[in-house]
């Protein structure tokens, strides 16, 4: 269909573009929004490709809350981005020499394009059939039972991140005045109010 | 797939006409208004005075916590989403494995509350 | 469902108590407030033992596959799990005296631990490189909070910072090279794999496999510290809390080795050839960067930390000879080079002056004379770390570079020897300085922790004593070894 062809090379051009754009922005906070912009236009992508779920996610999780958190720092922190840069064009051959190896191979991989004879029997066995359910029920069908041990691992890394969030950042303060429901609501007169006799003239 | 596809093409077009408004909108205001820069024009206004420093600033790590911790549950949320779709056929094996994950992360949430993360002081 | 429920939780029984107990113990600390460290400490360490001596016991060691094949228990991953369950033991009692000191005595270290050790486990029992992937993840994030764990540190905050950025890097590549083996073979299964792998026919597999391999083993190269991606180690080494540092060098190494191993020669055996090259490199390079860039250190964690690098060169030696030899060699290598390590660092642990941490070989000196049990027990650590007869690590390298001759891989043993030849020079200097030099500075603190003397004194005795009964350890590596093979 040359309208789908169509709205993928203008996702894919405008993802590129916009991840050059993070890169090269003068303004910290233009390379976020860039940022934001390369990551709908994967979810258009990831769209095209079927791909329902992950879209969603890409949107809720990385526009939502990650592109959120490097909003939060870039515009707060205290991080002179001018002297960051100063590196940039000093590294530049040697990223741009990566890059290039890089793309030979990806070149290389997909010239010669040779799946393996059984990959089509290998990955139907254990998927269920992409064609009979939605993108989102075909992922909940497997996630949860056959890929019981991974999901619980993860379970378990949201755990340790929660840990190590709090472990490294949370400080109390002393001699803060908390809020202590219990305390308050369980006060009575006889604990809260203390009647004194004041005797004429000679005060407290 | 392409049946898929059509369901959004209200979204591609709504995409569409929102990009080429606003384009319209800058350029029609670019050829029709009259502009005349100068260097008050176009200097920070702040009350009539300079800016006195940056915005940006130290910021107390509480901020970064209290996201990084929104982060963890968002994502625990995005595995609601299949699991919903597909309770029916998953059965109780798959409404079990869930409820241990949840499990898992509440011990964590209850970790968070008696440590007063939640609080702020 | 291949298998039923009740036989896979069976199999990840001793995951399940740890994960299990960690999460109690959380909560407790977190009920009970900042005072139960000793209390949760005190319940790790038990959690700890009671899994050791369950890993250890259960089990025939026949090959067994859970969990839709995403898991697999077998005698190496029981052997290379009880290694790391020594490792995580042993972490837990020698911080207590550093952290009391450092007045960082939190009930989270215990609880880190022990998840970073059920991911550890979970690399060790992969057949999936989901699980693989997974399993990793849970180690790496527990072990940059634990090597930040000082937050008012600049020094160990940094390392928790370059730890955490360098190792999303490189989890970054294997991740790259997962999606382009799932790409190329359509599955990620290891037994699927070898199976599609072997359907082959010994035609060679395409370029998208091989570079999808080639990534993968740069991202575990990364966890296992080899060059040329060693370059985070002697960084995080330097930087981490000391007890901090001896968990690194010991418990994660062994199990990301344990991961290379598997992942290498289980799903891709049968294409050797392809990756034997690369760990052939790998090894080579590992072993000469450990012994020349070690030659200029004054900071002893530095020093072991490139010491470390060096020894992964050692132990990948086994991996290029392959086989039921080469693999037996990394098993004793590994086995025998955590008592080492563990020990140095106890060493490392015992020792404070001026109310801080011995940290530069300086402050060795005249330890001959002042403590010349101590200055014994890290003379031995240093002769068999540099491989010297008859301590345990001439036994180490005995076997791996015996594999490697056998196939014929006679460029590498020769590199190889000569390394370590290099490497004896600074760990000499060590028992030099040591032995010969005049004493400097305030004398040692005394008493000494009772923890690390403990870890010191049995460490010392294995390394010195290795040699009368060296058996047992060999033929429980070459059993392990069997079973990795198909």
């Amino acid at each position: 269909m040359t309208v789908t062809a169509l709205v993928f090379y203008l996702f894919a051009a405008i993802t590129v573009a916009s991840g050059f754009m993070v890169i090269s922005a003068r303004n910290p906070v233009h390379s976020v929004l860039f940022l934001i912009l390369a990551f709908f236009n994967a979810a258009g992508l990831f769209l095209l490709l079927g791909a329902e779920f992950l879209a969603m996610i890409l949107v809720i999780v990385y526009v939502g809350a990650v592109a959120v958190l490097f909003l939060f720092v870039v515009m707060m922190l205290d991080v002179n981005f001018v002297e960051l840069r100063q590196g940039f064009l000093q590294y530049l051959p040697v990223g741009a020499l990566i890059g290039l190896i890089l793309l030979v191979e990806l070149l290389l991989v997909f010239g010669s394009w040779s799946v393996l004879p059984e990959a089509g029997n290998l990955a139907a066995a254990r998927a269920p059939d992409a064609a009979t359910l939605s993108n989102t029920d075909a992922l909940g069908r497997i996630l949860y039972t056959q890929y019981l041990l991974p999901f619980q691992a993860a379970g378990a890394i949201l755990l340790v991140a929660m840990i190590g969030a709090i472990v490294l950042t949370l400080r109390s303060r002393p001699g803060v005045k908390r809020q202590k429901i219990s305390d308050q609501v369980t006060r009575t007169m006889e604990t809260a109010v203390e009647v004194k006799k004041v005797q004429p003239g000679q005060g407290i | 797939m392409d049946e898929l596809l059509r369901e959004y093409l209200p979204i591609l077009i709504f995409l569409g006409v929102a990009l080429g408004l606003s384009i319209v909108m800058i350029v029609a205001s670019l050829i029709t208004g009259e502009q005349k820069p100068d260097a008050e024009k176009l200097s920070a206004y702040e009350c009539g005075f300079d800016a006195f420093s940056d915005a940006r600033g130290r910021f107390d790590v509480r901020f970064y916590l209290v996201s990084i911790l929104f982060i963890i549950f968002d994502l625990e949320v995005a595995f609601l989403f299949p699991w919903a779709v597909s309770l029916g056929d998953i059965g109780t094996f798959g409404f079990w494995s869930m409820m241990v994950f949840l499990g898992v992360l509440t011990v964590g949430f209850a970790y968070e509350w008696k440590k007063g993360a939640l609080e702020w002081e | 469902m291949t298998s039923s429920l009740s036989t896979d939780l069976v199999l990840i029984l001793p995951e399940i108590i740890l994960a299990a107990g960690a999460m109690a113990l959380l909560v407790l600390g977190a009920f009970r407030g900042e005072g139960s460290a000793g209390l949760v400490r005190f319940g790790a360490f038990g959690l700890l033992i009671a899994v050791l001596i369950l890993t250890a016991c259960a089990g025939t060691g026949e090959k067994v596959l859970g969990f839709n094949d995403m898991l697999v228990v077998d005698g190496f991953g029981s052997f290379m799990k009880v290694l790391v369950l020594i490792g995580a033991l042993v972490a837990i009692p020698m911080s207590v005296d550093f952290f009391r000191r450092a007045a960082t005595d939190r009930f989270e270290y215990p609880v880190l631990i022990l998840l970073a050790t059920v991911g550890m486990m979970l690399m060790i029992s992969a057949n999936d490189l989901i699980t693989l992937y997974v399993g990793l993840e849970l180690q790496s994030l527990a072990l940059y909070v634990l090597a930040a764990f000082l937050r008012d540190d600049v020094r160990s905050t940094e390392a928790g910072l370059k730890y955490f950025v360098l190792g999303a890097l490189s989890s970054g590549m294997l991740l790259y090279g997962c999606s382009l083996i799932y790409g190329f073979s359509g599955t990620t299964n290891f037994t699927d794999l070898a199976a599609g792998i072997a359907s082959l026919e010994g035609q060679g597999a395409g370029i998208g496999l091989v570079v999808g391999i080639v990534f993968l083993v740069a991202g575990l190269a990364f966890k296992v510290s080899a060059v040329p991606f060693h370059m985070w180690t002697p960084d995080v080494y330097e930087g981490s809390p000391t007890p901090v540092t001896a968990f690194f060098a010991a418990a994660p190494k062994v199990a990301a080795m344990a991961l290379f191993l598997r992942a290498l020669t289980v799903p891709f055996g049968e294409i050797a050839a392809q990756w034997q090259q690369i760990i052939i490199f790998v090894s080579i390079a590992s072993m000469l960067l450990g012994a020349f860039a070690a030659i200029g250190q004054t900071n002893m964690k530095r020093l072991l930390a490139y010491s470390s690098i060096g020894h992964v060169g050692y132990a990948l030696v086994g991996l290029a000879a392959g086989g039921e030899e080469g693999i037996r060699g990394v098993l004793v290598y590994m086995a025998i080079y955590l008592v080492m390590t563990l020990g140095t660092f106890g060493v490392l642990l015992v020792m404070r002056k001026d109310g801080k941490a011995v940290e530069t070989i300086q402050d060795f000196a005249g330890l001959g004379r002042s403590h010349p049990w101590l200055a014994f027990v890290m003379a031995a650590f240093m002769f068999s770390l540099a491989g010297i007869p008859p301590l345990a690590g001439f036994f180490a390298k005995f076997y791996v570079f015996i594999s490697a001759i056998e196939q014929g891989l006679y460029v590498l043993s020769v590199i190889g020897m000569l390394a370590s030849v290099v490497s004896a020079f600074y760990y000499l200097r060590v028992v030099k300085i040591m032995y010969f030099d005049a004493p400097e500075g305030a004398p040692l603190e005394l008493p000494f922790p009772l923890a690390s003397r403990v870890v010191v004194g049995v460490t010392g005795f294995l390394t010195v004593l290795y040699f009368v009964v060296p058996a047992p350890l060999v033929t429980a590596a070459g059993a392990a070894a069997k079973t990795l093979l198909p």
